[in-house]
């Protein structure tokens, strides 16, 4: 579905992405585990066009999206919850969601979706009129899946969903991931939480310092000495 | 639709208001004093209300305004003292030669985020100010002559429609994808909106009623000079909007009203206006951060529509 090829990426000066190359197929929730500054969030922008590539090819269904505008690549179905969650805070619960449709004009279907994404987040749905700033980190993240589920993606980035929440609420968002995968939506996830991570995911990949340097089912990865010794805290 | 009825609820009052006023003026109740504070007030109203929708709607700090309001003003003034044209085609040609102003400067500096895009614009607004101070067809620095035309008329029209376009376009969908933009510019990036359209559609806009408003000032004080659109009338027009409340069209709206009646009250005491205005807005912001309104809108108060509504 997805297929990354030998992409470089830079900031300026720096080079951030260093020929990576990943695929993502239909169905499939991948993962993307590293520490702190190895690019994970950079190629998920990259992808989504928030940032563009120097070198090489992102194709997805077929079609060359390296370098296509942001709102060209949320149409043909990749949705971003951007990292650190970004909700528009003085806007309402509501008001958010519909900021996710920007895109789509089919206002009844838009409707049902809000009530859809209601029934996968209740908590959304009792904080409706609620400024969204006012949340707490865990319904802002619920929001922030909410709103970019609301673009109807097939293929849905998530950037840490796990930051800065307690382990109850990093688990119902787990449970939550896996549900919208069931329901058809392909999940490509990036995490630190590798152990959360792995535990849902059917492929992995562990990028380090702008390389991915181990790739693999999600249990041999878990099984693998390299990760447990550096990300699973030697479990 | 509940909405509707108040949005031609709000009209109705302002044409009431309009009608009143007009009536006022020709039976000699209000004289040439207090008219030409009105049309005061509209021209800061529209200022205001124009920058509204580029720092209070779309988050984009512009402190070049009044370069805006100095070209509708030259433009609109060479096209009724220079070529003889009337007055109302003389306001459209200043607003469209305004925003095709905004229009240049936007698509390069919107690249430029906060304190960046600040100096940009303010920068951008001396070099108008310059040029026109150095070309002899439009008098240079000693100005040029201009008939007076404005009357309450046309500036009320000019609030009018300035308010009336700038509400609609919030509520609309544009205006949703400009408040994103205010409120997390790679969340609306990542949401699929066209951050750099909307930007550059807001600044064009906001550059538009400036031109109006500086066609109408024009038009009303027999003089254009230069030295009238520096930075300082800038800030003037960016302290209506950060009193009001950034992302109130209302408070903004307010805001004018309100500092011009303090300065103009104040003129007869120039050496202490100064003081008097500057610790006004040091009170406001210290009680009163978010502004007059904050965000909110003047009808939200009287529990009409949740957010937004025209208003007049």
């Amino acid at each position: 579905m997805l297929q990354v090829n030998n992409i470089d990426v830079f900031y300026g000066n720096i080079h951030a992405l260093k020929d990576i190359s990943l695929e993502v197929n239909e169905g499939e929730i991948v993962t993307l585990i590293g520490a702190n500054g190895a690019g994970k969030s950079t190629l998920l922008k990259t992808i989504s066009g928030l940032l563009k590539p120097k070198h090489g090819h992102i194709l997805y269904l077929t079609q060359q999206i390296a370098g296509k505008p942001a709102q060209g690549i949320v149409k043909s179905g990749i949705s971003h919850v951007p990292e650190g969650r970004r909700v528009f805070s003085n806007m309402s619960v509501e008001e958010n969601l519909e900021l996710g449709a920007y895109l789509r004009n089919d206002r009844e279907q838009i409707k049902k979706d809000i009530q859809q994404v209601y029934e996968l987040f209740p908590r959304l749905d009792e904080r409706r009129k609620q400024l969204s700033g006012t949340l707490s980190g865990g319904e802002q993240q619920m929001l922030a899946m909410g709103r970019a589920l609301m673009a109807k993606p097939k293929l849905l980035l998530l950037d840490e969903p796990s930051m800065g929440l307690a382990p109850l609420i990093v688990k119902q968002i787990f449970e939550i991931i896996q549900m919208v995968n069931q329901q058809g939506t392909t999940v490509l996830l990036v995490e630190q939480n590798a152990n959360m991570a792995l535990s849902v995911a059917d492929r992995a990949y562990v990028i380090e310092t702008g390389k991915i340097v181990l790739s693999g089912t999600a249990k041999e990865l878990q099984e693998s000495e390299e990760v447990k010794a550096a990300y699973l805290g030697g479990l | 639709m509940k909405k509707s009825k108040v949005f031609w609820g709000l009209c109705l009052l302002a044409i009431i208001f309009y009608a009143v006023v007009q009536v006022m003026i020709s039976g000699g109740i209000l004289d040439m004093y207090y008219q030409s504070i009105l049309i005061q007030m509209c021209i800061n109203i529209m200022l205001a209300v124009s920058l509204h929708i580029i720092i209070g709607i779309t988050g984009q700090f512009s402190i070049g305004h009044a370069g805006f309001m100095a070209v509708g003003a030259y433009f609109s003034a060479i096209a009724t003292m220079k070529l003889g044209l009337p007055f109302p085609v003389a306001i459209l040609i200043g607003a469209i030669v305004a925003a095709l102003a905004g229009l240049l400067v936007g698509i390069p500096s919107l690249r430029l985020k906060g304190d960046y895009l600040a100096i940009a614009t303010l920068g951008f607004a001396e070099i108008i100010r310059i040029i026109f101070l150095n070309v002899d067809y439009v008098g240079g620095a000693a100005g040029m002559v201009i008939t007076n035309l404005s009357n309450w008329t046309y500036a009320f029209m000019g609030v009018f429609v300035t308010i009336l376009v700038i509400a609609n376009f919030t509520n609309s969908r544009h205006g949703r994808g400009c408040i994103s933009i205010r409120e997390d510019e790679i969340a609306a990036d990542a949401m699929g909106i066209n951050t750099t359209y909307y930007k550059v559609v807001a600044f064009t806009i906001g550059s538009f009623f400036a031109g109006v408003a500086g066609a109408i000032y024009a038009h009303n004080f027999f003089i254009i000079q230069p030295t009238t659109f520096g930075f300082l009338k800038s800030f003037d027009i960016l302290i209506y909007v950060v009193l009001g409340g950034l992302g109130s069209l209302s408070g903004s709206v307010i805001a004018a009203i309100f500092l011009t009646v303090v300065s103009a009250y104040l003129s007869g005491y120039p050496e202490e206006r100064m003081i008097i205005y500057s610790l006004v807005l040091i009170i406001v912001m210290l009680y009163r951060p978010t502004g007059l309104l904050g965000t909110k809108e003047i009808t939200s108060l009287f529990k009409f529509g949740k957010r937004g509504g025209s208003k007049v």
